[in-house]
């Protein structure tokens, strides 16, 4: 029997992308080993295509085609590039962490004083002692390839009752182009700890690339936590990022997503509540335009009793821009007493923008109070016209109705100066629309 | 010159027509009251000089400064100074107050090449104003009219006048909804703004409100025209004798 080689849309061997990267894969022989049997699984599936349910709205067999090869680890110039890339992009007074075409660059990072609050270490560092943190209950093909490609990430660890004075911002930053990189990391919160945690993606130089990034984060009980994500990556950059939390009893877990940039984009947050009387607010816009798709997938998982989940989305969508929403709340046959919302609104600039929200609800409990909504329309002319009438141009009317529209998810961000930082992002995308 | 000339003007709604050739002159410094009862054309009008979008002018035109004001966006009508108080304002959730003032302000002032006002400077303005006009400063946090009461709202739009300070006002039906007293502090603000250097049209279905903004000029509308034209007398006559006596005119 003939075994076929697979090979890229482009006519590349498939296994090509992990033998060239092979010597650059950090790891002890057991994790190298790990790797080869991720990267056989992601080879058997293949990137993900519509007729996989869960990437039904996003085919990145057809979005994207193929993965690009291992971006080659930064060099002078390009961590110079990164360097003015932070400086736009850093929050005033954050502890900054970044990692530079997918490794880790100490000297763009504060690492001494986040020492002194949180246990820090590098993906790198830790693989040369065992694989554990590629391991994921996932059988996912991006995920698998995440596990078979990451080169290296950050791993924080915040200690019982620590209070972060302030927030740690990790930045992704791109140089390298026609490059992918990947990167995994891993925070884990101890009980009664309070943090915040910010991830920028940003491009500095590069126009067409790849980001894979898979974030495993477990939050302790009666602890206090905010995850804010934010991907503004270049316009031609494709960013598939996979998220994996699970939340003690007792904790408010605030997540946000905003999505600003990337031709194609996917992040998928798979959040377990598993300990009772815990609060998420899990909420995110994206904003669109061009030809750009992107895809927020959540999976709120409530595993145990007296859970309270909210989820707030906002997408944008201009020109022939795609918006996917898939929130999907799960309620175990124990979790009782669980409220669950979602709500979702799309604004459609354009006669072509296309928007796509699922809602789903799978519930095995009886005792709940769950509910979701979705609608998807365009600006009011009304209210355009007041504005325009008390003197405001179209675009900066509209500009002021969109801000006000993604406001309901944004303002579910509790900090100000967060806030304004994202408002800012926000800001700069509408003056980006033509 | 005159400052606002409707000649003949002409309008349709979704291919009924409106207004019939419809003629109005107003100079600086004078206040025109339009009269007519529901349904005659008066918001129309209004809401044609404003620039909204939905109507089609089939003929004639509206003149402001000699300036065929048909051919400018709303968003340009508004910095050369006409300003529509609406009869509905509408609400803007999410959109605080006082950002619109100050974005609306600068909006216009950037259209006339005029540089834009500095913060403090703003806050004072808008201070000064608010107190004359009895609006609570958290209200200005607000949304725009959101969970406002009738009387709020309309005091707001009276607010927005006095802050762009527009060389014509067109009031549609300020005293619709309005109770006594709320009425009262409208008005007294809308006189305040009263100068020779400004025009104002206050559009209303009933006498009452010109007690309070007493008009230099009383036209009657009906059916999409200007049947009569008269003194301030004409809106007593009017109130004693109803409007049944121009239906046939129109
Ligand atoms: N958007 C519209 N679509 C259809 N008919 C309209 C619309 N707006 C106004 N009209 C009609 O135009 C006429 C004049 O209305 P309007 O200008 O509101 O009168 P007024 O303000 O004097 O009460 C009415 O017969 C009304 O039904
Ligand atoms: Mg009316």
């Amino acid at each position: 029997m003939n075994v076929a080689v697979a090979k890229t849309g482009k006519g590349r061997a498939v296994s090509d992308l992990f033998t060239s990267a092979e010597g650059r894969l950090p790891g002890s022989p057991t994790v190298i080993a790990a790797r080869r049997e991720a990267f056989e699984t992601y080879e058997r599936l293949g990137l993900p295509h519509r007729r996989i349910e869960e990437w039904k709205y996003t085919d990145l067999r057809a979005l994207v085609g193929e993965v690009l090869p291992l971006a080659a680890a930064p060099d002078a110039p390009a961590l110079k590039r990164a360097a003015d890339a932070v400086k736009a992009y850093a929050i005033a007074g954050a502890r900054k962490l970044v990692l530079v075409d997918g490794v880790f660059a100490a000297d763009l990072s504060d690492v001494k004083a986040l020492a002194a609050e949180a246990g820090f270490k590098t993906l790198r560092e830790t693989l040369e002692k065992d694989a554990g943190l590629l391991k994921t209950a996932s059988t996912d093909a991006v995920i698998a390839l995440n596990a078979a490609m990451a080169t290296d990430g950050v791993v924080l660890s915040i200690a019982d009752g620590a209070q972060l004075s302030a927030p740690i911002q990790i930045i992704h930053i791109a140089t390298a182009a026609s490059a992918s990189s990947f990167t995994r990391s891993q925070v884990a919160v101890g009980k009664g700890a309070r943090a915040t945690i910010v991830e920028s993606f940003v491009a500095a130089g590069a126009k067409t690339y790849q980001i894979s990034d898979a974030v495993l984060v477990t939050v302790g009980d009666d602890a206090d936590v905010a995850h804010i994500r934010l991907m503004d990556d270049a316009p031609d950059a494709v960013n598939v990022t996979s998220h994996f939390v699970t939340v003690g009893a007792n904790v408010k877990f605030n997540f946000f997503n905003m999505t600003t940039g990337a031709a194609v984009s996917r992040l998928q947050g798979f959040i377990t509540l598993a300990g009772d009387g815990s609060e998420l607010s899990a909420n995110g816009v994206n904003l669109l335009q061009k030809t750009e798709h992107g895809d927020t997938t959540l999976v709120v998982d409530h595993a145990v009793p007296n859970c309270v989940s909210r989820e707030v989305f906002r997408a944008v969508i201009d020109d022939r821009g795609h918006s996917v929403f898939q929130g999907r709340i799960i309620v175990r046959p124990d979790a009782q007493k669980t409220d669950g919302k979602m709500m979702i609104r799309a604004l459609l600039l354009s006669d072509e923008a296309e928007a796509d929200n699922k809602p789903e609800l799978e519930i095995f409990a009886d005792d709940v109070s769950c509910g979701h909504g979705a609608t998807a329309g365009a600006l009011d002319d009304s209210l355009l016209f007041y504005l325009k009438a008390r003197g405001l141009p179209e675009k900066q009317a509209q500009a002021l109705l969109i801000q006000a529209f993604v406001g309901e998810a944004i303002e579910q961000i509790a900090d100000d100066n967060l806030r304004e930082h994202v408002i800012g992002i926000a800001e700069r995308w509408l003056e980006r629309r033509s | 010159m005159a400052l606002l000339e409707v000649k003949d003007l002409q309008v349709r709604v979704e291919e009924r027509e409106i207004l019939h050739g419809l003629t109005l002159t107003v100079n600086e410094g004078q206040v025109h009251a339009i009269m007519g009862p529901n349904g005659s054309g008066k918001s129309t009008l209004s809401h044609v000089i404003a620039g909204k979008p939905g109507y089609e002018v089939t003929g004639g035109q509206i003149l402001f400064r000699g300036e065929d004001l048909l051919e400018m966006s709303p968003d340009m009508r508004a910095a050369k100074g006409v300003f529509l108080a609406f009869q509905y304002p509408v609400e803007i959730p999410g959109v605080a107050t006082m950002t619109f003032l100050r974005t609306a302000l600068n909006a216009q002032r950037k259209a006339r090449g005029e540089s834009e006002y500095s913060t403090p400077d703003f806050l004072r303005k808008v201070r000064e104003v608010s107190k004359s006009l009895n609006i609570p400063q958290d209200m200005l946090k607000r949304g725009v009219n959101v969970g406002f009461s009738g009387g709020e709202k309309k005091r707001n739009e009276v607010l927005q006048m006095a802050l762009f300070e527009p060389s014509l006002c067109i009031l549609d039906e300020m005293d619709s909804g309005l109770d006594i007293d709320a009425l009262r502090i409208a008005a007294d603000g809308v006189n305040a703004l009263r100068s020779p250097k400004r025009a104002m049209v206050v559009i209303t279905h009933y006498q009452r409100l010109l007690n309070y903004i007493v008009p230099d000029v009383v036209h009657v509308m009906s059916k999409g025209r200007v049947v009569k034209s008269g003194g301030k007398e004409l809106a007593l006559e009017l109130e004693a004798s109803g409007y049944a006596q121009f239906e046939d005119a129109a």
